[in-house]
């Protein structure tokens, strides 16, 4: 098995996109126990940092190229830092970072300027985000002529990025105020992809909209994303709507990862705890089926991350939680299909399935070696992969994978 | 709160120490600035001027001018070239006055502001809020000294209900107060003005935050939103320009107010001295004015922190 | 059938701006009886918060209009005294806002801020009050109530704030509640405590509930009966079950497949309605929705009154021309509810 420290040990490890993804398995992106900690600063005369935010807490992930990882998880769970760590808004204080091969956790701002044109940020505001003193065609032909397009060339390239991105080109004299949110979330995309990016990292886009709205801009970022061969990050509260763009989604709480999946196994084969508080937390839209399962609603608040929790992060408000959840954290173990999960009681899964679950390179350094136990699972009967969002036990078809397919990592 | 004050209090002396230096290195600058001269007298013999310039000083390099000049200032034994007279003693004869009648004029600034600022936000869009805020546009742009003058004229001169100019003493309440009654006037309308328009957009905008509308929605009279929920978070930025405004007036800025009205206060003091390139008394009023900016910044950032439990004081 | 506690008929609110009149509520009519939730859904602009603020009487200003009726027992709040609707607010109606970080006063202590409400409606002593509010707030599982009533909302962490405004909204035990979007600005786990604090909370104390909601799974979670909004208009009210599975109107339909179902698996596209929503300073002509309707015909340039259009169900009303045989034709896309988008462009 090929040791965390090694370059490029985590990118061989984890960029196995399942079969049905887009990715067509080049890293774009690679992080390495990527750490950011805000210091919380106090002092009489001098500021002594005597504490740290815990945003980002060894966080190892790969993002290839022309796949869609959704990053989803709660307020405070570091999801928004990551992305801004990703793209190098914020500087790391601790781990690797790669673009393309590339380390860049430490490049100053020249040295980062050609990936700043490949990596290109859509905010969620789309009111704030967006200059209302500048008309459109300023607002997306600006960034153009910054990355040196040719002065003649701008407007008629604006006009067609507008026409692309599903507005009228003969806006392109019109000021922000004048769209209505979705046009505005329609304006950030433009920009963003005015110098042709390889990557978006998108920070909740659609979460200020209206819900037929949400749909509007989702079929078009799956729609661009075919045309241009984009990668997206894209970022969400719950884990509703990055259900329709991501081929792999990453369940973040309190800094630090609890899963990753392949998008459609998340949802009916969910393995961490949360990941199933998180489905069942979004009611049904059909009043029969919404009371016919039995929803556990999670008690508690996530605690603060200055002072996070030893052991699994989540143990405070898990209901499967033991003894071990609390002193030592789980690494993540890498089942059948790339499905990852940092849990000591693993959900939906089988005792043979947790038996060939090796530890994968993308646990945090501070994980404990101890694997989930199979003869636990075992004894107490194998959890039939039931439907999370239902709640209404095994549900037809749904055949769990053979514990025989765990790429990725070497044999244990 | 002790870092609070630690950290106040080192700012300041760096920002007196700073004034200190900028007002000693503007005059060392001026191409007739020769105040061996000044105090010689205009007919005095180049011989005298040098003596002059020796005893006080004047040849030595500009630090160690500096150096000399704020120990005297700081052991009280400063005197001013152009009356050869104490400057601290000057001040501390002179502080009253201006006391008298900034204090005063500040209180009466402020709560009529207030008041002017309320009336005019609640009646929002009607004929009082226009007539408010137009008297408020004029209050803003009639200049001091016109204003003072107009004062004197109408109210002195013809229909004589106020004296003319002069100071009178605060042992004799009543001829202080109907002495001061126009200065203050000349000295607030100003900043009533100013002060109503600030106070009356921050109480608009105020009227749209989502907790007044809960405040309404929880059966509170008007006038209890109002002075419970919106007033309150509203004052803000009028104590923040109080406070300042405040600070450079007892420091002197009032000083066409009471040359107008005769008010022989410190601003009047300092006026002179300016006119007579006399460094001594600028000093020491430069940095009173810094002392008492940095004393009601810290007074505010108090106030701050007693309105607002959000505010921590940090330096 | 329970006790009708408020009656809404024929609503009208608009207010003058720069564009001209706004027309933010056209013609709403509802009732809502004792120990029922009556959820408004809509999008953004579709009147459904004005709705519920003007019951109370919070849309009242310089530039708004108003018109028809909402009678709280025997009395009439659309016209009513700014004193009457004082002692109203808090006390018979209380609303608890969608966003509980800005909604209660940075500067004030949470409890003092229940006791004012308390103090405002009843002549009770400070101590009374403040134990009172202590109560509340263990009553809607804010831990440490007594030492949490010293502490200021921004000690508060987002879901205990709205527990908070719960409190604060059920401390005079009103008839009505009104809970606008108050599940919004909060996670997914906080959200499903707090529905279930709300749900639980309306059981126990049998008053009416009107909960606004843009999210059709919350209104699938809490509600009896369903008004559904477009500009200014309610296109169609009805039982859950009515709206659910037997919707008639294609906005309905449109809402009902643009939500994600999480027990599905996801379609290939996600179901958008085509367009946006028309000005409300100058509304079409007929039907409002028929600009975004694929389904529009000549007679939607005339505006559908809501009335029964399901034969042998009197309380299921609808704004749409088309026949309800017709519909039930016509309101499945891949074997789901939802508004097939292929006519329009």
């Amino acid at each position: 098995m090929a040791t965390p420290d090694e370059p490029g040990a985590i990118a061989r490890g984890a960029s196995a996109p399942n079969g049905s993804g887009r990715g067509n398995g080049t890293a774009l992106i690679e992080a390495e126990h990527l750490e950011l900690y805000f210091p919380v600063k106090k002092g009489i005369l001098v500021d002594r940092t005597v504490a740290h935010v815990h945003a980002v807490d060894d966080v190892s992930l790969v993002l290839t190229e022309g796949e869609t990882l959704g990053v989803v998880g709660e307020s405070g769970c570091g999801k928004s830092t990551l992305a801004r760590c990703l793209v190098r808004l914020h500087e790391p204080t601790g781990g690797t970072l790669r673009f393309r091969g590339r380390d860049i956790t430490k490049l100053n701002r020249r040295g980062l300027q050609p990936i700043r044109r490949e990596v290109q940020m859509v905010f969620q505001d789309p009111v704030s985000s967006l200059n209302p003193r500048k008309r459109v065609g300023q607002i997306i032909g600006v960034p153009m002529r910054l990355h040196g397009v040719d002065g003649s060339d701008v407007e008629s390239r604006v006009r067609d990025l507008l026409h692309r991105v599903g507005l009228n080109p003969e806006h392109i004299n019109r000021f922000p105020h004048e769209f209505s949110g979705g046009q505005r979330q329609r304006i950030g995309v433009a920009r963003a992809l005015a110098v042709n990016p390889k990557l978006l990292v998108l920070d909740e886009p659609v979460s200020a909209l209206d819900v037929s709205v949400q749909a509007q801009v989702i079929n078009l970022l799956d729609d661009l994303q075919d045309e241009f061969g984009l990668s997206y990050m894209f970022i969400a509260h719950d884990l509703s709507i990055v259900r329709h763009v991501s081929d792999r989604i990453v369940v973040m709480y309190l800094g630090k990862l609890m899963e990753v999946s392949p998008a459609r196994e998340l949802y009916e084969k969910p393995i961490h705890p949360y990941t199933q508080a998180l489905l069942a937390a979004i009611p049904i839209p059909d009043p029969h089926e919404n009371q016919a399962r039995a929803r556990t609603v999670l008690g508690g608040e996530p605690p603060n991350p200055i002072d996070p929790p030893p052991g699994c992060r989540f143990h405070t408000r898990c209901p499967h939680a033991t003894e071990i959840c609390a002193t030592t954290e789980p690494p993540l173990a890498e089942y059948a299909g790339g499905h990852l999960a940092a849990c000591h009681h693993p959900q939906s899964v089988g005792a043979e399935e947790i038996a060939s679950a090796v530890r994968s390179s993308l646990s945090p350094t501070s994980a404990g070696d101890a694997m989930p136990d199979a003869e636990a699972a075992r004894q107490a009967g194998d959890p039939a992969p039931g439907d999370p969002a239902t709640g209404r036990g095994a549900r037809t078809g749904a055949t769990p994978p053979s514990p025989s397919a765990g790429p990725g990592s070497g044999a244990p | 709160m002790a870092r609070f004050a630690v950290r106040r209090a080192l700012s300041a002396l760096a920002l007196l120490f700073a004034t200190s230096v900028v007002v000693f290195g503007a005059f060392e600058v001026i191409p007739s600035y020769n105040p061996a001269q000044a105090i010689a007298g205009r007919n005095a013999t180049p011989t005298t001027v040098a003596e002059v310039s020796r005893k006080f000083g004047f040849d030595k390099p500009v630090y160690t001018q500096y150096v000399n000049t704020m120990k005297l200032v700081f052991t009280g034994k400063v005197i001013d070239y152009q009356d050869d007279l104490n400057v601290v003693d000057q001040f501390r004869k002179r502080f009253p006055v201006t006391l008298s009648l900034v204090l005063p004029a500040g209180i009466l600034w402020f709560g009529m502001a207030v008041v002017l600022g309320s009336v005019s936000a609640m009646r929002a869009g009607r004929l009082t809020d226009r007539v408010v805020m137009v008297a408020a546009i004029v209050g803003v742009s009639i200049p001091v000294v016109l204003l003072a003058a107009l004062l004197l004229y109408f109210f002195a001169y013809k229909l004589t209900w106020f004296p003319n100019t002069g100071y009178h003493g605060l042992s004799n309440p009543v001829q202080w107060a109907y002495h001061l009654i126009l200065p203050w006037i000349a000295l607030a309308v100003l900043n009533i003005g100013f002060y109503s328009r600030v106070l009356r957009s921050g109480l608009l905008d105020m009227a749209n935050q989502d907790f007044v509308r809960t405040a309404r929605a929880k059966g509170l009279s008007r006038g209890q939103v109002f002075r419970r929920h919106m007033l309150r978070n509203s004052l803000m930025p009028i104590i923040t320009m109080f406070g300042l405004d405040f600070a450079t007036a007892i420091g002197g800025a009032a000083l066409i107010t009471e040359a107008v009205f005769n008010l022989p206060g410190i601003g009047q003091y300092e006026a002179s001295s300016i006119g007579n390139l006399d460094v001594p008394p600028i000093l020491v009023g430069a940095i009173l004015t810094a002392f008492f900016v940095v004393l009601f910044g810290a007074l505010i950032d108090i106030l701050y922190g007693l309105l607002d439990p959000r505010i921590r004081l940090t330096g | 059938m329970a006790e009708r506690l408020l009656e809404v008929a024929e609503l009208e609110v608009s207010f003058a701006t720069e564009d001209g009149l706004v027309r933010a509520v056209d013609g709403v009519s509802f009732a809502l009886h004792r120990g029922e939730v009556v959820a408004i859904v809509g999008e953004s602009g579709s009147g459904k918060s004005v709705t519920v603020m003007t019951l109370m009487g919070l849309t009242r200003g310089v530039n708004s209009r108003f018109g028809g009726s909402a009678r709280l027992g025997d009395r009439e709040l659309v016209t009513a005294s700014e004193a009457e609707l004082e002692r109203v607010r808090g006390a018979e109606i209380a609303m608890i806002f969608q966003d509980p970080i800005s909604s209660l006063s940075p500067v004030m202590r949470i409890g003092d801020q229940i006791v004012e409400q308390i103090r405002a409606h009843e002549k009770v002593s400070k101590g009374a009050a403040m134990d009172r509010a202590v109560e509340l707030m263990e009553r809607v599982g804010i831990p440490r109530a007594r030492d949490r009533a010293r502490n200021y909302p921004h000690e508060f962490s987002g879901g205990m704030r709205q527990r908070v405004m719960i409190a604060l909204a059920l401390s005079l035990s009103p008839s009505v509640l009104i809970a606008d979007e108050p599940t919004t600005a909060l996670d997914v786990t906080i959200q499903a405590q707090i529905l279930q604090e709300v749900k639980q909370l309306s059981q126990e104390s049998s008053s009416g509930v009107i909960f606004v909601t843009h999210d059709l799974g919350v209104v699938a979670d809490i509600a009896d009966r369903v008004i559904v909004m477009y500009a200014g208009q309610v296109v169609e009210q009805g039982t859950l079950e009515e709206i659910f599975y037997d919707p008639q109107h294609p906005y309905t339909w449109g809402l009902l497949g643009s939500v994600t179902r999480m027990d599905r698996p996801p379609p290939r596209r996600l179901p958008a309605i085509p367009g946006l929503p028309p000005s409300l300073t100058d509304p079409p002509e007929g039907c409002h929705f028929a600009p975004r309707c694929p389904l529009r015909f000549d007679r939607c340039h005339e505006l559908p009154p809501l009335q029964a259009r399901v034969p042998g169900v009197a309380g299921h009303l609808d704004r749409c021309w088309l026949q309800a045989g017709d519909k039930r034709d016509r309101r499945e896309v891949e074997g789901q509810i939802g508004l097939a988008t292929e006519a329009v462009a």
